[in-house]
């Protein structure tokens, strides 16, 4: 039977079908994460009591919800009420929600199992998971490697099938680059179609709520669940959701392939260069057509990034002070206490960050740095508006090398930025964006994601190209040896 | 050497709304500590702020009432320091596109610059014991009107008269309740000297905890003697902040939260900007009420007050009110006027508006004389009776029927040769003495105007 | 771009943040962000004459909500959460003005 191995889809239809209950959906996949995850640890905190309760409450209840039944993993930067909430960190050891994030009250409206809390870099900052205070996450096809960040706890549990589909959060490429890396599909919604309302924010112009999933088809399913205009986001647009799943198997005859020349780069590793190439060529056998386009403000996009994204956190972590909730270390006087307490409470990562995005808005640097990156920000909008006049959908890379060893790049953070190169200008523009498997590395064998870009709320072309290239490739229905 | 002084003040006033700026929260004051927050005003993590509407157009209505400019698309900032006071460690403020530019507030003589209007979230309330202070968050994410004047007060009464006259100016709009004790409108000043005739402003000194508009007062009559004094010794004035004590008279050098701030200003990522229309303008307009110096002048030119009675008249809005309804289509608005400020706040006394109306118009008919007015009035004033009935009931009715009247005169002059000889023989006077009689045989009932001009035509025939 | 990335007071910087850093830290973040710096000045290559900054990623306007009082959260969850209570308030270290 393996239920723990199945998709959202086969599921549910079991599930309506009466062949299968989801106590046992439930269990089947709280008896693999028993089995797997102190050599994977995607989780931080599990109840397989309550996640058992839910199921029951779903076997109980009505079976016609899109959901019912599902268990999900919840990236630990989204509030689910009564639930720790520590995205990650020391500063929130011993924080519980007093709220559900918007996304969490329509899982809930949908049916779904609420499963239990994935690890992720310390306040989503980093592409590894080994920012995480509470220890790195492991990638599935291979132990000593990271599943990717911020969101590598979910990637992995998905991945590695302990949880049939999880949310993340995509700021820089946070959902995408973990499930390239881990061979899930991964989607960062449109800026605005999902709402943020109980999202820990990092950037607030950037970030976004997103699945991870086995197949394009659940992405699909899950997305229009949690996508929508929310009244408690004033960032949250108001236009309805389309059914994500009608047009899914159109296909790609007719629609353009934009293939950026900035995102062939020298220094690429070569297996996946190919491998990207190779479901290029795939595509236009299934009918695209293949166009070069150009993102002239490619160069940039990492030094925008990091000064918008970080001026942005530097204002949302200052709310972690010790006063109204999370850790306190006491101090002589209100200053120092603030002083320990974010000290002790930051891990090095989120301290850089916060010193540089301060760094960037503070009188007399504002301008140059803050500001510029504002405006350079405005180019690279514009730059993908200019292409997708020529082409529909965008394809590329999503990572520039497959999963690194544990370690490997802690010490130098710049290198850890380049890691987001080709997700980061997404974010930027507020575009959308997919990860899917196109192929693995040959010794070891690791996963290669393929990234498609699509303009604001084209989510179902991009869809639609994706599900055309998974029919169509095997790299779906491998399994990690775990 | 002679020195003026320069102040400009900083007012904060508290809008009138049902809930904050950013959360439904009611804003309500009074409440049990941390009983009116939610995650939002708290600042919790992962919240979002939602803008509150009429938080907007209050602060737009409040420019229009000391003629702003109303900006026709505005922005929101955060302002970045650490306070306990500071749910999220920035306050969300507007920093260069406030909803409104320019304006002014007029007292006597003089119109007083305004700088800007901008709206902003207020922080919540430190208590402080021995060792520690204690939070209390329900006045945090309270919308706030920031009003920054420019520095044209050149007095402590400037300063008095600019706040009373902003204060009235906010109540009459409806904004604010502007009850400083309840922390309702806050106001800081910044106050220089420089030798007369100086073109260049002195150092200017900020000073903080002023609780009442006469402390505003006070203080700066302690401040500009301070600073002059110690520039003539020499002294410098360094900018600084100070706290005003109002038991001890004095200012005291503040021990500052920080060092100079610096806010970081940038633009506010969770909210998005506001635009005004030409439509939305309009109809905030028509919402405007009349200011109490536009309705004195416009008492005067439309009843033909004087400056004075309008100027009683207007000092409280229900009593204007009342005046206006009493008025409302009487050829004598002036008498109506008497006798709305023959008593104090009539407009709380039983008396009817249009009962005065016609306690005048039965005047003016003859209907009575004016000393039974007077006790009509009374009447009035003590049941809310209409004049009509109480003249009805009472038998007041002059009598004016000329056939009564000439009766009763050719017996006065009948039974009064004396009066009569004298009044012949050119003593006007002695024609009082008949209308006397005249009053006496009707008992009191006859309208002594009518009755003077009949014993006159009367005397003249014969 | 600014003269001297170099010259970068990593004191103030922590202070404005309120970071308590190690003498430890303080070099290596110091050094870090001079590299991260000097990184990012490549953006001074650009052209951005008449270019207007990004605020927002979407272009929305008057998002405004209507004035309604909601009910407030029970404040037995709020003070159960925070590091220290008393008397209803969150308690901090005496404030000195």
């Amino acid at each position: 039977m393996s239920l723990h191995t199945q998709t959202i889809i086969e599921l549910r239809d079991q599930l309506r079908r009466g062949e299968v209950s989801a106590r046992e959906v439930t269990q089947a996949v709280l008896d693999r994460i028993q089995a797997v995850d102190d050599r994977l640890k995607a989780y931080l905190w599990l109840n397989p009591d309550d996640a058992l309760a839910q199921a029951d409450a779903s076997d109980r209840g009505r079976k016609d919800q899109p959901l019912a039944g599902i268990p999900i993993a919840i990236k630990d930067v989204l509030n689910v009420i009564g639930q720790p909430c520590t995205c990650g960190s020391k500063i929130l050891h011993g924080h519980t929600a007093v709220y559900d994030a918007t996304v969490i009250r329509q899982l809930r409206a949908a049916g779904a199992v609420l499963l239990g809390r994935t690890n992720m870099d310390e306040f989503a900052m980093g592409s590894s998971t080994e920012n995480s205070s509470w220890g790195v996450t492991r990638n599935p096809w291979d132990l000593e490697r990271i599943p990717g960040g911020s969101s590598g706890g979910s990637a992995a549990a998905v991945a590695g099938h302990e949880a049939i589909a999880a949310l993340g959060s995509d700021t820089g490429g946070s959902i995408r680059q973990p499930a390239a890396l881990t061979s899930c599909v991964g989607l960062k919604p449109t800026y605005g179609l999902v709402s943020r309302f109980g999202l820990v924010a990092f950037a607030s112009s950037l970030d976004q709520v997103g699945p991870f999933t086995k197949t394009v088809a659940d992405a699909a399913l899950l997305l229009g669940v949690i996508a929508g205009h929310d009244p408690l986001d004033s960032t949250s647009v108001p236009a309805p959701v389309p059914d994500y799943q009608e047009k899914l198997n159109a296909g790609v005859r007719g629609l353009r392939i934009g293939l950026p020349k900035e995102y062939f780069i020298p220094g690429m590793d070569r297996e996946v260069e190919a491998a990207v190439r190779a479901a290029i060529r795939q595509l236009t056998h299934l009918g695209a057509e293949v166009v070069e386009i150009s993102l002239p403000h490619t160069d940039y996009a990492v030094a925008v990034y990091y000064l918008i994204a970080t001026a942005e956190a530097s204002a949302n972590l200052a709310r972690f002070d010790g006063v109204r909730y999370g850790a306190r270390v006491r101090g002589a006087d209100v200053l120092e206490t603030y002083a320990k307490t974010r000290g002790a409470g930051f891990g090095p990562e989120v301290k850089r960050r916060i010193i540089l995005g301060t760094y960037a808005l503070s009188a007399g640097y504002h301008d140059a740095y803050y500001l510029r990156a504002q405006k350079v920000r405005t180019l690279i909008r514009r730059d993908f508006e200019q292409a997708f006049q020529k082409c529909d959908v965008i394809v590329a890379p999503t990572t520039p090398t497959p999963a690194f060893k544990i370690g490997e790049r802690v010490d130098d953070p710049l290198q850890m930025y380049l890691c987001d190169i080709f997700t980061i200008s997404v974010n930027l523009a507020g575009n959308c964006g997919l990860s899917l498997p196109c192929g693995f590395t040959a010794q070891p064998k690791l996963p290669i994601g393929l990234q498609l870009i699509g303009p604001a709320f084209a989510e179902p072309t991009l869809l639609r190209v994706a599900q055309a290239y998974e029919q169509a490739t095997p790299w779906h229905t491998e399994r990690p040896a775990l | 050497m002679n020195y003026e002084a320069v102040i400009g003040l900083e007012v904060h006033v508290q809008l009138r709304t049902n809930s904050k700026l950013f959360c439904g929260c009611a804003t309500e004051s009074g409440a049990e500590p941390n009983t009116r927050v939610c995650p939002i005003c708290l600042g919790y993590p992962g919240v979002l702020p939602v803008m509150n509407a009429e938080a907007v157009r209050k602060t737009i209505l409040s420019g229009l009432l000391i003629g702003c400019t109303i900006n026709r698309y505005s922005k929101w900032d955060r302002k970045n320091y650490f306070y306990p006071d500071m749910p999220k460690n920035y306050q969300v403020s507007q920093y260069d596109l406030p909803l409104c530019l320019g304006g002014a507030v007029q007292i006597a003589g003089k119109k007083l610059g305004v700088t800007r209007i901008h709206l902003e979230e207020d922080v919540a309330k430190s208590f402080h014991f021995a060792t520690t202070s204690g939070v209390d968050f329900n006045r945090a994410g309270t919308p706030l009107m920031e009003i920054v004047s420019e520095p044209d007060m050149r007095s402590s009464e400037d300063a008095f008269a600019y706040l009373t006259a902003l204060k009235e100016i906010l109540i009459t709009g409806g904004v604010s309740d502007c009850d400083m004790e309840k922390g309702q409108l806050r106001c800081d000043c910044n106050v220089s000297v420089r030798p007369v005739g100086q073109a260049q402003f002195g150092e200017k000194v900020e000073i903080k905890n002023m609780n009442s508009i006469s402390g505003v007062r006070r203080a700066l009559d302690y401040e500009i003697p301070r600073q002059i004094a110690a520039l003539g010794r020499g002294e410098k004035i360094f900018q600084e902040t100070r706290r005003w004590d109002d038991d001890a008279g004095k200012t005291f050098v503040m021990r500052t939260k920080e060092y100079a701030h610096d806010y970081r200003y940038f633009p506010e990522p969770d909210l998005m900007p506001v635009t005004v229309s030409d439509a939305q303008l309009a109809e905030i307009r028509q919402q405007l009420p009349e200011l109490p110096e536009a309705k004195r002048q416009r008492l005067v030119s439309q009843y033909g007050l004087s400056e004075y009675d309008a100027g009683v008249l207007v000092a409280t809005a229900a009593l204007a009110q009342f005046f206006e309804r009493a008025a409302a289509g009487s050829p004598n608005a002036k008498a109506v006027a008497n006798w709305v400020m023959a008593v104090a706040e009539i407009h709380l006394s039983p008396v009817q508006p249009q009962h005065l109306r016609e306690l005048v118009a039965a005047i003016d008919a003859g209907q009575i004389s004016g000393k039974q007015g007077k006790d009509v009035f009374a009447v009035m004033l003590a049941t809310g009776q209409g004049p009509a009935r109480i003249i009805q009931e009472k038998g007041l009715a002059q009598v004016s029927d000329p056939g009564a009247l000439e009766g009763f005169c050719s017996q006065a002059i009948a039974g009064n040769a004396k009066s009569v000889a004298a009044f012949k023989a050119g003593n006007l006077g002695a024609l009082n003495a008949l209308v006397g009689q005249v009053m006496k045989l009707s008992k009191g009932k006859a309208n002594p105007q009518l009755v003077s001009e009949m014993l006159a035509k009367q005397l003249r025939n014969t | 771009m600014p003269e001297d990335p170099n010259q970068i007071n990593i004191d103030h910087v922590a202070h404005l943040a309120r970071l308590e850093l190690t003498d430890a830290e303080k070099n290596k973040f110091a050094a870090q962000l001079k590299d991260m710096l000097a990184y990012v000045a490549k953006l001074g290559e650009v052209d951005v004459t008449g270019v207007e900054p990004t605020a927002h990623a979407v272009p929305l306007t008057n998002v405004l909500r209507p004035d309604e009082a909601r009910p407030s959260i029970d404040p037995a969850l709020v003070l159960k959460n925070a590091p220290e209570s008393a008397r209803g308030l969150f308690i901090m270290p005496k404030i000195v003005e």
